[in-house]
């Protein structure tokens, strides 16, 4: 298991668009993504449960990726956090 | 006449009939089935109907709007495909023994709900995505197409609110424009119309009534209002607007490719100011000279650590390379006041306007201002850069500066790293005492640049933060215009030239005092060039130089 910590420094947050592209990065990848912002935690492969998380500028997201490509995914899925939010 | 207010997405005037958007209606029927998975099976048949038709309007949106605006179908797919979406719907189906149709409306009332009671006004308004997604499905299963607008003349279209796909559908040879009693302008609905080009009112209210279907109307996207059934003197004064409207945006074209000369043969610069290498696109359009200000924050705050020379060379060489010989002037990190990064671990101020920012970090962490000079050396090797510093107060600082720069370059020679050793290297004037010793600092400087939003502040003691300062806050001020001429008289006086980067440059009624103060260069959002050069070629200056001037003689 790999688990990180994000802290968003876009200033508009998981809005629709980087949401979208995160679930497309995150279906790339046979482990499980999860994200957490505090006791609220989502699939990143799920739409709805990424957006449904409101995380905006300044909060931290905790990543947990579990599976037989979880380096690789974790890797990926972090610097696309870096690029994107 | 009636008269609408609302939101104005575009700016237009539009005239013609209004057609009410007819949306065929889904009334959902809920009844019980037996065969289970044959009703699942009708589900996943829409929806992969529903995915298909999306996947169009996706690559018609990408032709029509390009992909920033097209994303939102890509979106949508994902919400049709999200397994909590359709486990809800099958759960359902299955559980309860209930119509596929009622299914997908419960759960789509379920899932807009939740974003719906969001606090985030924006996390709000994709309630209204959940609910185009749904609809398209409940249409397939319904049978009844949602897909054809049915406009047979041209018409303004009025509708309580229209989805992002309705829109990308409409007929834009007939569409002459929309109104909707809903929607804010920061809907993705409205993005496209902006995108599209098309004059467009939103949330004009509930007045708005079926019953002026047929009516003429006409929109003042300007304003966002909207008139129904207009009087005659209204419908002459819009359609002469109209007619200006037009004639000005043909006129702006026929502009590109001119010179920026007044009708006594004055040439001024005009040049672009943008926040990132993304802007790029936007300057060349808009036929702008080159860069005035190229504000480097968006390196520093778009990052959660200091960024590091490379990928400063390379946003910086991308722009070179992009405006290929033009010159671009980057201002150096001006962070601090209400430009903050976390990771500079800068302390709360009582008064951070004028406190620890711009220069004043650079020249006591030479480590940070060291990195972006490098970089900005580097890529001076691909095009036409020049450097800028933000905040100077006093001589010593822009000597500082300029002794960090070249130790940079020195280093760099040694290294044997390619760069243009001719790079101009100006400051900012943009406190009253940088104005008021610009005879010494013309001597060290190749260039000024007037920001006249933190001239303003400084010298007016009005923090530009503060909304209730607004009617103190006065950048037609005659102190702000003496030190602006002040500068470039002592600029000129030592053969450098002098521009203004704020917004000020792109006010159109200080365009000829400029030109009369000799300003060699005025730098504008891009959308601003090419009206600035009309005001420009319309100036004659023989006529009013020594009146214009007359308030500001020191």
């Amino acid at each position: 298991m790999k688990e990180f910590s994000y802290v968003i420094t876009d200033r508009e947050g998981i809005h629709a668009r980087p949401a979208g592209l995160l679930v497309k990065e995150a279906n790339r990848f046979a482990s499980s993504i999860t994200l957490a912002k505090g006791d609220k935690t989502g699939d990143a492969k799920r739409i709805f449960a990424v957006m449904g998380l409101a995380a905006k500028k300044g909060e931290t997201l905790t990543v947990t990726v579990e599976g037989s490509d979880e380096a690789e995914a974790a890797a990926a899925i972090e610097s696309f956090l870096k690029e994107n939010l | 006449m009636l008269t609408l207010t609302g939101k104005s997405v575009f700016s237009g005037v539009a005239i013609g009939p209004i057609q009410f958007y007819k949306r065929p209606e889904n009334i959902i029927k809920r009844y019980h089935i037996e065969d289970i998975p044959a009703e699942k099976k009708r589900f996943e048949d829409a929806k992969a109907t529903a995915l298909q038709q999306l996947h169009e309007l996706y690559e018609r949106a990408l032709g029509e709007v390009g992909e920033g605006g097209a994303m939102i179908f890509e979106i949508h797919q994902m919400m049709l495909e999200d397994l909590d979406y359709c486990d809800s719907i099958c759960n359902i189906i299955e559980s309860q023994k209930l119509n596929a149709e009622y299914a997908v409306g419960t759960t789509s009332d379920n899932f807009s709900a939740v974003f719906a009671a969001m606090d985030d006004p924006y996390m709000q308004g994709r309630a209204a995505d959940v609910r185009d997604v749904s609809e398209r499905v409940l249409g397939i299963l319904t049978g009844v197409s949602a897909s054809t607008a049915g406009l047979t003349a041209p018409a303004i279209i009025a509708a309580d609110d229209l989805a992002p796909s309705e829109t990308v559908q409409l007929d834009k040879s007939k569409v002459l424009g929309f109104i909707t009693r809903r929607g804010s302008a920061s809907s993705h609905t409205a993005i496209l119309a902006r995108t599209m080009g098309i004059p467009a009112v939103v949330n004009a209210g509930d007045a708005l009534d079926e019953s002026f279907d047929g009516h003429t109307a006409i929109i003042d996207g300007f304003s966002g209002t909207v008139y129904i059934d207009p009087d005659p003197e209204t419908e002459r004064l819009l359609r002469e607007k109209k007619r200006q409207d037009e004639e000005r945006r043909a006129l702006l074209l026929e502009l590109r490719g001119e010179e920026n000369i007044t009708l006594d043969g004055r040439r001024i610069q005009v040049y672009a100011n943008i926040g990132s290498p993304a802007d790029v696109g936007a300057v060349l359009q808009n036929d702008a000279g080159g860069i005035g200000l190229f504000r480097s924050e968006f390196l520093y705050l778009e990052s959660d650590n200091f960024p590091s020379e490379e990928q400063q060379f390379a946003a910086y060489r991308r722009v070179a390379e992009t405006m290929a010989g033009k010159k671009v002037i980057i201002r150096t990190l001006d962070i601090g006041a209400d430009k903050k990064a976390d990771y500079f671990g800068l302390e709360p101020e009582d008064n951070p306007a004028l406190g620890y920012r711009a220069i004043r970090i650079c020249l006591t962490r030479p480590e940070i201002f060291k990195t972006q000079l490098r970089a900005i050396c580097r890529a001076s090797a691909f095009g036409k850069l020049a450097v800028m510093f933000p905040m100077i107060a006093s001589l010593s600082e822009l000597q500082q500066s300029k002794a960090i720069l070249a130790e940079v370059q020195e280093e760099l020679r040694s290294e044997g790293l390619p760069f243009d050793p001719s790079l101009e290297t100006g400051i900012m004037i943009e406190t009253p005492a940088a104005a008021l010793i610009s005879e010494q600092l013309a001597k060290e400087a190749d260039f000024f640049s007037v920001g006249t939003n933190d001239l303003t502040q400084y010298t007016l003691a009005c923090d530009r933060q503060n909304q209730k300062l607004e009617p103190f806050l006065d950048p037609h001020h005659p102190a702000i215009l003496r030190l602006i001429k002040l500068a470039a008289d002592n600029a000129h006086r030592e053969g450098k030239w002098i521009g203004i980067c704020g917004e000020l440059g792109a006010d159109p009624a200080l365009t000829e005092l400029f030109l009369a103060m000799g300003i060699d260069e005025l730098s504008v959002s891009p959308a601003m060039v090419l009206p600035l050069r009309k005001r420009i070629r319309s100036a004659d200056l023989h006529k009013l130089s020594p009146e214009l001037l007359a308030p500001y003689q020191l």
